[in-house]
């Protein structure tokens, strides 16, 4: 049965659209992947060392034990964003001669096989050799390291219960940072010293064999409710009958104002409203508010204007690279609707435009406080807004007619890169690093005040010729039509 | 009406659709059938210049399709569920749609009422969204919206299709009012022979791609259409 579920996953694998159009993609992810790998294996080996020389009165396997809560921690959290319980369409095979819990038991035993268990073990198992090198009892590291595996495992199951709590809540995050911010602060406060209750017990562990069994006891538990909890799903009217959404209906008529592009406007704002993927991108609005907090506090920026340019652009520009870079892929399931019905292109895309506009006036809007740290601060924000508004508005939309990949709207947002192709990358060139680059020269040769008028003047430009733009980018995006109508009848 | 001239579409090397001439005057019922992979979908796409012709055109009330976009106030059609979009609830896409061709949404409330009955109460006023529907259910709100601001052309792929009986029913009576009172033109493709030749004037039949007959709907049409398909199926069981 194994066999053939592994044939299934194989040929889906392969045989998806996505892998075959996405090899760009893959490649990238392979060398992020190796990229880890070797992270990982350098602090394996190079561990020990490096806590003894910190340390030197210390014994370096008990300082690497008491520091294993924040690594479960860390792992935790880090899983909960990148790890999914593995998938599988299970909906054929219901009906098919093969008992539920095969089902359940392959995907459980599939989780264990995921990237993010091997991850650790490139730490774990350099740093134990190095420990039997330096003379350790090798049959008290054999025991931890089995210890850490079978952590590694536990850490591996409990997300995915943590996982099935948030998938029920309104509010994902919450449950994993209950957890975390609760283990956290017991630990913090000295309610319950986590830190040291956990050194202390893998130490119990190396030096009494007999101990594992709890760790052993705690995995079989994860796993069983786990077991549990996924086996009740497998019924199709539970989990597998997508869940019927409540209306949010909001009154949109203050869109009429905007004349004969209302219409695609209130369209708009429900897509992004309704949908999973565009709706956590709007929170997104908010990272772009609070990305100068990362850079302006810090005093080595202050005597780097330009720096306030580039995240002026970034944080004025947040929503407007975001929503524009999957323009018009956002419409792609009922691209056929729309390019049969009785609309202009122009209005289609001006919508995208004025929206993209409003964004940038907001979030530059809701960014003036930064003038706390300056008020070139503020002058540099109002430049890369007005060449946000004249110039990336229009290059995005000019780079959106090359869009090729659909989007389907209701799958989750990070980490999705369904949709992305080469245009998303090279769009960030024009879009970041030609303003970036005049400022930086022009502020170089001729000052701070010539590098902000010549944004402006850029920008204003762009206004001006907004209507001539528009025109030569519909006469692109009607180049397209064949093309894209063929794209986004593809499924992935 | 519509004019059709030496349309033909292939696929690297295989064509898949060829017709030399076809005319389909104004106000009337037009009905497509054939097996999968006839061209009915093909010829349907071509229309509403969703594919580009390898050759020929199609002309629409003097407007050729695929050079310019003037034939879009007056034609309208339902092909799949793409056409639908689905995190609007139904009354949300037929406003949207009314917007679209110019109706307000007072016009939109009173060509809907007219289909309560169609509708069976399970579309209006529900706060569903459309892709939570079923497929009947969707089925019968795109066939609906596709009636939206008096096209002089409907376009319906697969009208029947997923719908339950009384539906079905009710859907031939609205096509044959359309084309009898209204002078619309309709063109449906179906896998029923029984429910074309209710609702159609004329019938088309395509064979990759092929028009190899084409009939005036009469008592016996029927009867050749299913001796048509139920030879070409005695005859693919001999060559096997």
């Amino acid at each position: 049965m194994i066999k053939h579920f592994l044939n299934l996953e194989w040929k889906q694998y392969f045989r998806s659209s996505y892998w075959q159009k996405n090899i760009a993609i893959n490649i990238f992810m392979v060398f992020f992947a190796l990229y880890f790998i070797a992270v990982f294996l350098g602090l394996g080996i190079g561990l020990f060392f490096l806590l003894k020389e910190t340390f030197p009165d210390q014994d370096p396997f008990v300082i690497a034990n008491s520091y294993l809560f924040y690594w479960i921690i860390g792992d935790l959290l880090m899983r909960f964003f990148l790890q999914k319980l593995p998938v599988m369409s299970v909906k054929p095979l219901l009906t098919l001669p093969i008992k539920r819990s095969t089902v359940v038991n392959y995907v459980l035993g599939k989780s264990a096989l995921s990237f993010f268990n091997f991850l650790p073990l490139f730490a774990v198992i350099p740093f134990s050799v190095v420990l039997i090198n330096q003379d350790y009892d090798t049959a008290m590291v054999l025991t931890w390291m089995l210890a850490m595996i079978i952590t590694v495992l536990i850490i591996n199951f409990l997300n995915f219960i943590i996982e099935a709590f948030s998938a029920e809540s309104e509010l994902s995050f919450l449950p994993i940072m209950v957890v975390v911010s609760v283990l956290f602060g017991l630990n913090y406060f000295e309610v319950l010293p986590m830190t040291s209750l956990i050194g202390s017990g893998f130490l119990a562990i190396a030096n009494h064999p007999i101990f594992i069994l709890i760790p052993i006891a705690v995995l079989i538990g994860c796993y069983v409710f786990n077991y549990k909890t996924l086996i009740k799903k497998l019924y199709l009217d539970s989990s597998l009958k997508s869940k019927v959404a409540e209306v949010n209906a909001s009154d949109l008529s203050w869109t009429e104002r905007f004349g004969d592009i209302a219409p695609f406007m209130k369209l708009d704002l429900k897509l992004i409203w309704r949908n999973k993927r565009t709706k956590s991108m709007t929170f997104l609005l908010l990272i772009g508010v609070l990305y100068g907090l990362f850079f302006y506090p810090q005093p080595m920026y202050k005597e780097m204007t330009f720096m306030s340019a580039f995240i002026g652009i970034f944080s004025t520009g947040f929503f407007l690279i975001n929503f524009g870079q999957f323009i018009p892929a956002w419409d792609s399931g009922y691209y056929k609707l729309l390019m049969s019905q009785n609309i202009k292109y122009e209005q289609y895309l001006r919508s995208k435009f004025i929206l993209m506009v409003i964004s940038v006036v907001l979030l530059f809007v809701l960014g003036i406080p930064y003038v706390y740290f300056g008020y070139k601060i503020l002058i540099a924000h109002f430049a890369a807004a007005i060449y946000n508004i004249g110039v990336n508005t229009h290059v995005i939309l000019w780079g959106g007619s090359f869009n090729r990949k659909k989007i389907e709207l209701d799958k989750k947002a990070a980490f999705n890169y369904q949709g992305t192709g080469a245009v998303q990358w090279l769009i960030g060139i024009p879009l970041m690093l030609v303003p970036m680059g005049l400022f930086g020269l022009v502020n170089w040769l001729a000052g701070f005040a010539a590098a902000i008028a010549l944004l402006i003047v850029i920008g204003v430009l762009g206004i001006v010729f907004h209507k001539k733009l528009m025109k030569g980018i519909t006469q692109k995006y009607l180049n397209s039509k064949y093309k894209m109508i063929d794209a986004f009848s593809q499924d992935n | 009406m519509i004019y059709t001239k030496d349309l033909s579409k292939t696929y690297n090397g295989t064509t898949v659709l060829n017709i030399e001439e076809l005319t389909i005057p104004k106000g009337q019922s037009f009905g497509l059938v054939g097996n999968n992979g006839a061209g009915k979908t093909t010829y349907f796409s071509l229309l509403l210049d969703l594919i580009k012709p390898t050759t020929g055109n199609i002309t629409s009330n003097n407007v050729v399709v695929d050079e310019s976009e003037d034939w879009k106030p007056f034609t309208s059609s339902f092909i799949d569920e793409s056409f639908l979009i689905g995190y609007l609830t139904p009354e949300e896409y037929f406003y949207f749609i009314g917007e679209l061709r110019g109706q307000n949404k007072a016009d939109v409330d009173n060509l809907t009422s007219k289909f309560e009955d169609f509708f069976n109460g399970e579309i209006i006023g529900k706060k569903k969204y459309l892709r939570d529907l079923s497929k009947g259910n969707q089925k019968k709100a795109g066939i609906v919206a596709a009636l939206i601001g008096n096209p002089e052309v409907i376009i319906l792929d697969e009208p029947f299709a997923n719908l339950d009986p009384t539906t079905q029913i009710r859907l031939k009576q609205i096509i044959k009012d359309l084309a009898e009172k209204q002078g619309v033109t309709v063109l449906v493709s179906s896998h029923d022979l029984m429910h074309v030749t209710d609702v159609c004037e004329r019938i088309v039949v395509l064979e990759k791609g092929n028009v190899i007959k084409d009939l005036e709907t009469n008592p016996a049409t029927l009867k050749e259409l299913e001796a048509h398909f139920g030879s070409t199926a005695i005859t693919s069981q001999e060559e096997e």
